[in-house]
């Protein structure tokens, strides 16, 4: 099998999910399962206008290939790709992609899941809040929840 | 050798720049010793590093713990824990 190498993307520009998850597809017969995961900008019932994501430019690609090489020892992945935007972001605007491509729908499952659990603790991004009335908005929070669950895949995988 | 520090979200806020070259005294040799050095340095770095146990650090880009030895770094950046996806 030869190696998969993942396509990285940090941009402050929109994506498509469609032409993503065709871009690993295309004129593939091998691929049975693709699971793809996007997260979305809440407007936490009004009180967001938007949120600001800011980065560390070069490290922030340099640790999500990391992650994403990881994913790509562990799970029998045909293609992967993460995408993770930049910049003022609205509410019902993507944020970051994750599509996994696989023979199987468990590998490409485990695999986005996993990608998502350390990108949340480990990819240098930080939310600012915007508030809908105009008030100065601040740093969301880290929560303990999501270094626990990027906590729980240093178990072995189950056999 | 002078040494770039970078500084992101509320750490740069706080300290008010988004990065600085420094000379680093003799005796620094770990990043909490760095940590407690630049604390020193004045109120918004005294503010940004209050908590100093809570504050994510890289070297070269990559994540390292607070005792790991910063000699050769060209890059040292200081966050606070990460909130991105």
């Amino acid at each position: 099998m030869s190696a998969v190498v993942p396509v990285v993307r940090i941009q402050a520009e929109d994506f498509d999910v469609a032409a993503e998850i065709a871009r690993l597809t295309r004129g593939r017969n091998d691929i049975g399962a693709v699971v793809t995961f996007s997260g979305l900008c809440r407007d936490e019932q009004g009180r967001l206008s938007a949120l600001e994501l800011e980065h560390y430019p070069g490290m922030a690609e340099a640790e999500i290939s990391r992650i994403a090489g990881e994913a790509i020892e562990r799970w029998p992945l045909q293609g992967l790709t993460v995408i993770h935007r930049h910049g003022k972001i609205a509410p019902g605007e993507n944020i970051v992609l994750v599509v996994a491509a696989s023979a199987h729908r468990q590998a490409a499952f485990e695999a986005a899941n996993f990608l998502m659990d350390y990108l949340k603790s480990r990819a240098p991004f930080w939310k600012k809040e915007h508030h809908s009335d105009g008030s100065e908005g601040g740093w969301v929070d880290a929560k303990d929840a999501d270094d626990k669950a990027a906590g729980r895949w240093k178990q072995p995988p189950s056999k | 050798m002078s040494t770039k520090l970078i500084y992101f979200a509320w750490v740069r806020e706080r300290i008010g720049r988004p990065e600085e070259e420094v000379e680093l005294p003799a005796g620094i040799e770990t990043v909490a010793d760095l940590l407690r050095w630049l604390k020193s340095r004045g109120e918004e770095y005294e503010n940004a590093l209050q908590y100093p146990d809570v504050i994510r650090v890289a070297i070269n880009q990559e994540h390292v713990e607070h005792r790991e030895k910063i000699a050769g770094a060209r890059e040292i950046a200081l966050f606070p824990p990460m909130t991105g996806g």
